[in-house]
């Protein structure tokens, strides 16, 4: 079952400040969906091959080829800031 | 007290020469206007699906087949989740416990011995974008400083590959990284260029008792780009393990940085840190299926690689094994010495010559083989003039030094200086008369029967006329005067 603590450990990772009341109602509706997916895992699933995707589909590949850029201001038109045609972000650590 | 080794493994990160990123049709360049080369994938705008490119996985698989390394017939992408501003995603996409490659090795030599490190993996993934820290400086308001974000070199394909712990001390780790740079190289799948940041590894290294075969809690050495740097890290960090364990302490799992001004190792904030990448298979990209014909036929289309080389080289060469790993184990080396040898030199003082004066001459102005100031052509004809006894073996080092001062062919610096060789017995015959009315006393002991003073006099005459007296015949005439 999750508790507090991973809550706190997963909303660091996730960069996410979560206040002590979202903290316990996280950890319960976290708690629901995890308990779905154990309900899931009691399905028997021998013989069946790990599947990480619903598509039975391989190699969609592209070739070498160069397309078009976006124009560096459309590109720069969602920056937060703009310094010397590059994203300008807070420094970090 | 007893002896430590260390155990040192290695990770190496190569941005491809593709002329495309990793997922998406951008320019891969260098040295462009920044943000000049993106789109909405490598900008990771919603929506956006990437798409693998196919050239990527064809260097890749070059790299894994150089490597003795099995290429899976299939294989998949993982999201490796972090925040840092150089990544738009907040995740990379690489690969994980389903990579393209595995299980290989890689032989390669310290002073002449042949050592072999086995290859763990090698995976593709995505390079991160650049990210320059500029503020701070004076007159800025306090709070000022920020990072400026270049995406250009974001979603470069990238290659790792990761090696065993199997290096067993500093030398052999900068050894075995400079030669698969090589390798790299002459894959012609990356011109691994030191400064710009095309090749980057990580080292991971701990200590255990000599000849124990377990393994000791490792410190990592991050992102080092200098070989120099990586041998002075791992030379700084491998006492300091023996140090703490011999005094009885542990060592902790952690990321160091290695500060060159210093010398020393420190850990960067390593709980804070702590790395939690939660990985899990890329939605938005399929598997890839490799067909094994596919894989042989990039096999059969690999280019000669350095060992296949260096083994060439003893045999149609005649080359001793530790001039063969000289000249064959990089190909502009390689390259260089063959050319000398198509042009008419005779391979062995070919060989002399070129890892001598030739490779001298690049140590001293910094600069790669092919690339000096003397062609291969030139140095054909002065190694031929040396060994057609026109110009003497000293003489010809002479000769070497002015054809670079002077940008000029040998024949033009032996003629414009006189520095050829002197054949001539009555212009000999001067200076072995002066030389023996010169030094009365050696003459007298040679002919009181102490041989060995001949020597002495045939190097009177050498320097007498310079070092371009041909050897054999001042002998002669030395000895034709004194016996007579």
């Amino acid at each position: 079952m999750i508790g507090e603590d991973d809550v706190r450990y997963v909303a660091k990772l996730a960069r996410l400040r979560l206040e002590q009341d979202e903290i316990a109602r996280m950890t319960s509706e976290l708690g629901k969906i995890l308990s779905h997916i154990d309900k899931m895992g009691e399905l028997d699933t021998t013989g069946v091959p790990p599947t990480a995707h619903v598509l039975d589909v391989a190699n969609v590949t592209r070739a070498d080829k160069p397309s078009e850029s976006l124009p560096r201001a459309e590109a720069l038109r969602n920056a937060p800031a703009v310094s010397d045609d590059c994203f300008r972000v807070p420094k970090m650590g | 007290m007893s002896a430590w080794e260390p155990v040192i493994g290695l990770e190496m990160h190569v941005e491809l020469d593709t002329r495309t990123k990793m997922f998406c049709g951008c320019a891969v360049t260098k040295g462009d206007d920044p943000n000049s080369h993106t789109c909405p994938v490598c900008l990771a705008h919603p929506g956006a699906l990437p798409v693998v490119n196919q050239r990527a996985i064809e260097y890749a698989a070059r790299i894994a087949l150089a490597l003795h390394c099995t290429v899976q017939p299939r294989n998949i992408f993982h999201r490796k989740n972090y925040f840092y501003p150089d990544l738009p995603k907040a995740y990379q996409i690489s690969q994980y416990d389903e990579p393209l490659a595995t299980e290989g090795w890689f032989d390669y030599w310290v002073d002449g011995e042949t050592l072999r490190c086995r290859i763990n993996r090698v995976h593709m993934e995505e390079d991160a974008a650049k990210l320059i820290h500029a503020g701070g400086d004076a007159g800025r308001i306090a709070g000022s400083d920020y990072s400026m974000v270049d995406f250009n070199r974001g979603g470069t394909p990238l290659v790792e590959i990761v090696t065993e712990p199997d290096i067993p001390s500093p030398e052999a780790a900068r050894e075995l990284l400079q030669q698969l740079r090589n390798l790299v190289v002459e894959l012609g799948v990356s011109e691994c260029n030191m400064e710009e940041g095309q090749i980057r590894w990580d080292a991971n290294v701990s200590v255990r008792p000599e000849g124990s075969t377990g393994l000791g809690t490792r410190t990592e050495l991050k992102n080092m780009n200098s070989f120099r740097y990586l041998q002075q890290a791992l030379d700084a960090e491998i006492p300091r393990q023996i140090e703490v364990l011999e005094a009885g302490g542990t060592i902790a799992l952690e990321t160091l940085h290695f500060d060159p001004g210093t010398g020393t190792t420190t850990p960067l904030r390593s709980k804070e840190e702590a790395h939690d990448y939660r990985y899990f298979p890329e939605p938005d990209l399929v598997p890839l299926v490799i067909d094994p014909v596919w894989v042989e036929g990039l096999r059969a289309t690999q280019p000669e690689l350095p060992a296949a080389r260096v083994q060439r080289f003893t045999g149609q060469y005649g080359l001793s094994r530790a001039d063969a790993v000289v000249l064959g184990s990089s190909a502009s080396m390689a390259g260089f010495y063959e050319e000398v040898v198509a042009a008419g030199a005779a391979a062995k003082p070919a060989a002399n010559w070129t890892m001598g004066e030739y490779l001298a001459h690049l140590n001293a102005a910094g600069l790669e083989a092919g690339h000096g100031h003397v062609t291969a052509e030139r140095l054909a004809k002065l190694v031929k003039l040396v060994e057609g006894g026109t110009v003497s073996t000293s003489s010809g080092k002479e000769v070497f030094a002015l054809m670079i001062e002077e940008r000029a062919e040998p024949e033009a610096v032996v003629e414009k200086h006189g520095l050829g060789q002197i054949s001539d017995a009555p212009e000999l015959e001067t200076a072995v008369a002066r030389v023996i009315a010169g030094n009365p006393a050696q003459v007298e002991q040679y002919r009181g029967g102490k041989q060995q003073v001949l020597g002495f006099l045939v190097g009177q005459v050498m320097k007498a006329t310079g070092g371009r007296a041909n050897p054999q015949l001042v002998n002669e005439l030395l000895r034709a005067a004194l016996d007579g």
